[in-house]
């Protein structure tokens, strides 16, 4: 290799040798080939180049004889020059290209999350104990009618646009068969049907294996169209059209050849091998007018039995884009922050581009009651909620429900390693390989992500009930339930609440 | 120290009402003498009453309270006023001087009515324009505080103990088939008078004792309909989600209750009867107008008034009746003060609406 283009490995594998047995399990494990046996000297070696710290081959060690430590191996230390800066250039000098990278903007902005603070009941209201009192995180998506019309005989005309209901108010985010396994899918579909939640299909069209989850489905609908006809658009419970991703705002979507096999390639309709590009924009969508046609004409094709969700990147002026979709005829907005994930983004665009959804949802919620218009829609969020306390945070600041995607793939196994584009996932998760995919066993996948949220659940009604509110309704909106620590003044201005001690 | 409106000060409380459902007048004497036992539920930082039906003479025309801080402001308030009333009357409301209140701002009431020109030329009804200059008044004018609007009624209520604030207004004077008080113990301070209790908004009047913890939540929902929380307290909007729902969205009582202290889904669940189809969809549409945490409330109306606690039953509130009269307070034994052979007390469920009408025509 030229030597120009060597990288220190990012990790270097610690082996244990007293407690290796030569069993070469992590060899079997490793889909990125980094373990081998040197028959010259009779022990288990690896290429620590090939690492991307998984974790797999250490999860499955039986003598835990495997470490994965950060290469300390480094560069003159400098504060403006860091190592991975460095070490992008290089990669660029050697290959010309775009660097590309998976999952949420890791890098160390601020988190809102953590610098609000949930209040709590003391003496002049009391407390309320979830596992004595009744508790509610019952949640209905959708538009809510600003007129009360009675029948002939006195009582009220119950009919509603369409909602959806939610047991708790949190919802598996939009990620595709293809850059997901079947697998993960199925685990995911599983798991909303046992929660009394929804998940998200993508863009990658729906498996008609899982049709019969349609019930507890949103069906996506991008700028690729990839998988979009009359019985998918009919089978969900929900259209989301995705206007931009969180962690790729202002760009399409490549999932590459090599992934577009098999079922894969039916049920995006389209051939095995070729690429799935989505465009940057809908094609038929320039404008917010276009939203609106766009809007109506999935209503049409589900005679306007379904909530129509508009997903869209939280970007600088997301206050008067949500303001636009609100009046756009959408049901539900689904925001989606910086830190958001994805199988695959431009590094540059995934580090740099869009705002945190803290400080989006709070200027949306502001500014859509401002305009009185915020019975027109409901709000999701999405990008990144981490823990029951974001959600309750997202909630108190105006939210109605949450999406979750990386939390719920940290639920099915995934070790956050990032390397998701690459296709190798050794947790059977973002991968198409049969050998990977099966991996993940979707029994226990379902139970997982079942108990995850139901740990969520039983911490948000914690949470609830210190603060004296037994419906999540009485949360929505509900800021002064939230106080500010580490925040200046213009922040605590746009998140709409007060300093602690205040 | 921040105002009462620039801070939220929750507060605990005692009430009490009383109605004639013959619409018999009855003096203020009973319902101050109700207070007296639940004097240790103030703390004397508030106290106020309502009545309905104590201006028949001038029942056509809203009858406008109002502080003043100043002969400025109410300058500036009848300048206002004179461009979409009818002032037929204008005067001192008489008070007692008493030692045990102090800083009394100018009180003063109004009789008018909305001028029609101008109502036309707004395409409002009365009561929409009389509401909107309410708001506009305590919200957009310095040292002005309108604390009753209705017809018939008048709202009295004074930094100090309920039982001084009654001698104070002299409400022996005042003959009404309803009437409903309230003493404060607020957790701060501020001694403002615009802040003590009820509250009301038209003829709607509001006395309520709690903390409701859905507050912030109910006020951004309310505050997009054109309602401004100037005060910051859960009285304040309570009254306007009660305007909102009966006389915006035309709702009855029973419907509001099932809005406010909505049954829980659990029970909804069950039988898929007819009401429970209706309140799921009340709960759906108006999710953001429930109230949680601890309350009981009255809330008084022309010709009746709604007695309702909170869905969980956090707070103490016991009803009693004697003859045609109806009671309602905080404890029992303000209810055996004025009437010890009261009869039929019972506790109301959470969430269940007291409702008392006085039979129609006779109010």
């Amino acid at each position: 290799m030229n030597p120009l283009d060597y990288v220190v490995p990012h990790f270097e594998v610690i082996r244990n040798f007293d407690r290796c047995t030569n069993c070469r399990a992590c060899e079997r494990q490793c889909a990125n080939d980094a373990h081998f046996f040197d028959p010259k000297t009779q022990t288990m070696q690896c290429d620590d180049s090939k690492c991307v710290n998984c974790q797999r081959c250490v999860c499955t060690c039986p003598t835990h004889a495997l470490k994965i430590v950060e290469n300390d191996a480094s560069f003159r230390r400098n504060a403006n020059w860091s190592g991975e800066a460095i070490t992008e250039i290089y990669k660029q000098a050697s290959s010309g290209g775009v660097l590309l990278s998976s999952m949420g903007n890791p890098t160390s902005n601020p988190v809102y999350w953590d610098r609000l603070l949930i209040n709590a009941s003391q003496v002049t209201n009391p407390s309320i104990d979830p596992l004595r009192e009744p508790m509610e995180t019952r949640v209905f998506l959708g538009k809510k009618p600003s007129e009360t019309v009675r029948n002939p005989d006195g009582t009220l005309n119950t009919d509603l646009p369409p909602q959806l209901e939610l047991e708790t108010p949190v919802m598996f985010s939009a990620m595709s068969y293809g850059s997901i396994s079947y697998n993960a899918h199925e685990s995911l579909a599983r798991a909303s049907r046992e929660l009394g939640v929804f998940y998200n299909t993508g863009e990658g069209g729906l498996h008609e294996d899982f049709y019969k989850y349609g019930a507890n489905t949103i069906v996506q609908v991008a700028s690729g169209r990839f998988g979009v006809h009359e019985d998918y658009l009919n089978v969900g419970a929900a259209i989301e059209i995705k206007m931009g991703q969180g962690a790729k705002p202002g760009i399409g979507g490549h999932l590459p050849g090599a992934k577009i096999v098999g079922d894969v390639s039916r049920t995006r309709m389209i051939p095995e091998g070729s690429d799935a590009i989505s465009p940057a924009p809908h094609h038929d969508v320039y404008s917010i007018e276009d939203l609106r046609q766009l809007v109506f004409s999935l209503k049409e094709a589900t005679r306007y039995q379904k909530p129509i969700i508009v997903k869209v990147a939280a970007v600088h002026n997301i206050a008067a884009i949500a303001s636009g979709v609100a009046r756009s005829g959408a049901d539900i907005i689904a925001l989606d922050g910086y830190r958001g994930g994805t199988g695959a983004a431009p590094t540059r665009i995934r580090d740099n581009v869009g705002i945190p959804i803290e400080l989006a949802l709070a200027a949306v919620d502001k500014r859509l009651r401002d305009e009185g218009i915020r019975n027109n829609v409901s709000i999701v969020v999405g990008g990144s909620i981490r823990n029951s306390a974001d959600v309750v945070k997202a909630i108190a600041l105006g939210a109605d429900a949450c999406y979750i995607g990386t939390a719920a793939l940290l639920a099915l196994g995934c070790r956050l390693c990032r390397t998701c584009s690459s296709g190798k996932c050794n947790w059977g998760i973002a991968t198409q390989r049969p050998e990977l995919v099966k991996r993940l066993n979707p029994d226990i996948g379902c139970k997982r992500l079942v108990n995850l949220l139901t740990a969520w659940r039983r911490e948000i009604m914690e949470l609830m009930g210190g603060m004296g509110i037994n419906s999540i309704e009485a949360l929505r909106g509900n800021r002064l339930m939230l106080r500010g620590v580490n925040l200046n003044e213009k922040e605590l201005e746009i998140l709409g609440v007060l300093h602690a001690g205040e | 120290m921040l105002k009462e409106g620039e801070v939220r000060i929750p507060s605990g409380c005692a009430i009490a009402a009383m109605i004639s459902t013959e619409g018999n007048l009855m003096t203020g004497e009973k319902i101050v003498k109700c207070m007296v036992p639940m004097h240790d539920r103030s703390n004397g930082l508030g106290g106020g009453f309502a009545a309905y039906g104590i201006y028949p003479e001038y029942k056509d025309f809203y009858a406008f309270h109002v502080f003043f801080d100043s002969h400025d402001a109410r300058l500036e308030c009848e300048k206002f006023l004179k461009e979409g009333f009818e002032i037929v009357k204008s005067e001192d409301v008489p008070i007692r001087k008493i030692p045990e209140i102090t800083d009394v701002p100018i009180i003063w009431r109004y009789f008018v009515s909305p001028m029609s020109s101008v109502l036309s030329r707004l395409q409002l009804d009365d009561r929409e324009f009389v509401s909107r200059c309410v708001t506009k008044l305590n919200t957009k004018f310095d040292g002005v505080y309108v604390f009753s609007s209705g017809k018939n009624m008048g709202t009295f209520k004074a930094v100090g103990f309920p039982e001084d604030v009654g001698r104070f207004y002299r409400l022996e004077e005042y003959q009404g088939y309803a009437w409903t008080a309230h003493g404060r113990y607020p957790t701060n301070t501020p001694g403002w008078w615009g802040g003590a209790h009820p509250f009301s908004l038209l003829d709607y009047s509001v006395v309520h004792n709690g903390e409701i913890s859905s507050y912030d939540a109910n006020r951004r929902f309310i505050e997009m309909f054109g309602y401004h929380c100037s005060l910051q307290t859960d009285t304040e909007v309570i009254a306007y989600i009660a305007d909102y729902l009966l006389r915006r969205r035309q709702l009855s009582l029973q419907e509001m209750a099932w809005i406010v202290s909505a049954p829980f889904w659990s029970v909804l669940d069950r039988p898929n009867t007819r009401e429970a189809e209706q309140i799921a969809y009340l709960r759906k549409v108006f999710p953001s107008l429930l109230l949680t945490g601890p309350f009981s409330i009255v809330l008084g109306f022309t010709g009746g008034i709604m007695a309702l606690n909170d869905r969980a039953k956090l707070r103490s509130m016991v009803v009693a009746e004697k003859d045609d009269v109806h009671f309602v307070a905080s404890e029992e034994a303000a209810i055996r003060a004025i009437e010890p052979d009261a009869e039929n007390v019972y506790a109301p469920i959470g969430g269940e609406p007291i409702i008392f009408r006085v039979k129609e025509g006779a109010f």
